[in-house]
């Protein structure tokens, strides 16, 4: 019990520190804030592109255009054909008037669309890769196949831009993550370097504690809760600058996606992110100050 | 009732203390204070009087010999024992090593709170040790806004706030006029009268002539001259009614 009252008075009274020197404490704050906001940021951009690679994934499709002769019956009889194949999901057939309606229906175009006298679209077969075919390779060899057909005209893969879009994600996240354990170490430094000037300033205390009797724990202990506070305090200050670049930038998304007529919402940290965040910058925090702690009280020698 | 030899408070056994840069500044010094003594300790100033005392408090360890402070063998005192053992051991110094960011009650409460005392408590004792030196109406004054007198006073009640058994004071008079050096004297010997033991180095020898107590004299590190007075106690009202 007086282990814990002891704590929460440390607890206590380092935050009153931070309190006394609001400037620098803000200013300490922020940038650590600024550190792990970073790679933070980052992260949420990814998850926020993968989201809208999702939602693109369930139109993703290979477009098979057929030879213009190609007349209704043999169309839907080469998709009959086709399903039977064990590379594909699904197969749909897409008629010259479909597709001129959408086309229609597209913005910008419907003005050209008038002008037309006949259709001069093909039947298209819209066709849904199986899930298990996930190699390029893979991949290549359905094009191909398909592509020899009699009736084939064109082969369109919207597949393999969105498999570069995944691997762009990935190097999204990859970067996140190098530049968070960079900014990492950044951060463990600053906080140390803040504990070791706070620790300088007070040497005269601690000398005068260690000589009435002060154990290295009690004298230690206001310093790892002041690593503790700047920590917590600073991985609060990241997530608020993280939410804040969300909001500063969801009125250019929606208003993006208002272009392509689409609604888009970008979502910020999750759950399991947010805990990582502060609970790094925690562990950040004591870290830092523990090690200033440990290399510099002990230089300190009463006299 | 025969009472049994009293261990001694401190007992010096062939003690050196070497430093790198300064060279030997305690010379197998060997010497034993009783526990209840008040001895003064003099001698120029770099005769060694400042390391004696910090060999006492354990803020330094003797490179030979065997230093024991009741009954502690500071040269094998491990690091968790060390704060333990300064709790025993008052410090007094010259200047006055008070923390001016605080009140004088902070300033007198850090021993108590460092040992983990209850606020209660803690109040109870700063309140009693500043009454003591005279100062129970500057509890909450800051240290410079106090005379040289009354904050060596601030720093008395500190080192005897914890009620240790042994004071050691350096130079405690040494920055005050005559007048207020008699009465940090006078403060000292009342300690003595209830059972503390004192070691005050001191270089004021026109004060120190004029009080009847032991008095040791190093010089470069040795003992040169133990001077004791007869062992009878100071002048007292006699108890007669």
């Amino acid at each position: 019990m007086i282990w814990l009252a002891r704590h929460r008075q440390d607890a206590l009274s380092s935050l009153a520190r931070l309190r006394e020197k609001p400037l620098p404490t803000l200013m300490t704050l922020l940038m650590i804030g600024i550190a792990l906001a970073l790679p933070g940021t980052l992260y949420v951009l990814t998850r926020n592109l993968s989201l809208l690679g999702e939602g693109w994934e369930q139109t993703a499709a290979i477009s098979l255009f057929l030879k213009a002769e190609v007349g209704k019956e043999e169309a839907r009889a080469l998709a009959r054909r086709l399903s039977g194949w064990r590379d594909l999901e699904s197969v749909t057939v897409i008629s010259p008037d479909q597709a001129l309606q959408e086309l229609r229906a597209e913005t910008g175009f419907a003005e050209a669309v008038e002008q037309l006298e006949t259709n001069p679209l093909p039947f298209v077969l819209s066709l849904r890769p199986a899930p298990s075919l996930n190699t390029a390779a893979g991949l290549e060899g359905l094009r191909e196949a398909l592509a020899a057909m009699p009736e084939a005209d064109l082969v369109r893969m919207d597949t393999l831009w969105l498999q570069r879009f995944q691997g762009i994600i990935q190097v999204g996240e990859r970067a996140a993550m190098v530049l968070a354990s960079a900014l990492a170490v950044g951060v463990f430094l600053v906080i140390g370097n803040t504990i070791r000037l706070e620790i300088e300033n007070r040497r005269q205390e601690i000398v005068i504690m260690e000589t009435v009797g002060a154990t290295p724990g009690f004298i230690r202990r206001p310093f790892l809760w002041l690593g503790l506070w700047y920590g917590c305090l600073g991985g609060l200050a990241a997530w608020f600058l993280i939410a804040l670049a969300r909001l500063l930038m969801q009125t250019p998304v929606s208003q993006l996606a208002a272009l392509y007529r689409a609604d888009f919402v970008l979502v910020g940290l999750d759950p399991p992110a947010l805990a990582t965040l502060i609970g790094g910058s925690l562990v950040l925090g004591l870290g830092g100050s523990w090690i200033s702690v440990a290399r510099h009280l002990a230089a300190i020698k009463p006299d | 009732m025969a009472s049994e030899p009293m261990p001694p408070m401190i007992r010096c056994d062939q003690v050196s203390k070497r430093y790198a840069e300064s060279g030997e500044v305690l010379s197998n010094l060997s010497l034993e204070i009783a526990a209840g003594e008040m001895v003064f300790l003099t001698g120029h100033s770099g005769a060694g009087k400042s390391t004696l005392l910090k060999l006492i408090a354990c803020l330094e360890r003797p490179s030979r010999g065997q230093l024991l402070v009741d009954g502690r063998n500071i040269g094998r005192l491990s690091r968790r024992q060390i704060p333990y053992h300064r709790r025993q051991v008052g410090m007094i110094f010259q200047d006055h090593r008070l923390l001016t960011d605080r009140s004088v009650f902070d300033n007198v409460a850090l021993p108590l709170v460092v040992a983990g005392h209850g606020a209660q408590e803690v109040a109870r004792r700063v309140r009693a040790a500043l009454n003591q030196v005279g100062l129970l109406n500057k509890e909450k004054a800051h240290p410079l806004a106090l005379s040289g007198g009354e904050q060596q006073r601030v720093g008395i009640a500190r080192a005897i706030v914890g009620r240790p058994p042994l004071l050691v004071a350096d130079e405690p008079t040494g920055n005050l006029d005559p007048q207020l050096a008699r009465e940090i004297m006078a403060l000292f010997t009342r300690f003595n009268q209830i059972g503390v033991t004192l070691l005050i180095a001191s270089h004021d020898l026109s004060l120190i002539s004029t009080l009847p107590y032991r008095t040791l004299t190093l010089d470069q590190g040795r003992l040169v001259n133990d001077r004791h007075v007869a062992n009878k106690p100071p002048p007292e009202t006699p108890l007669s009614h």
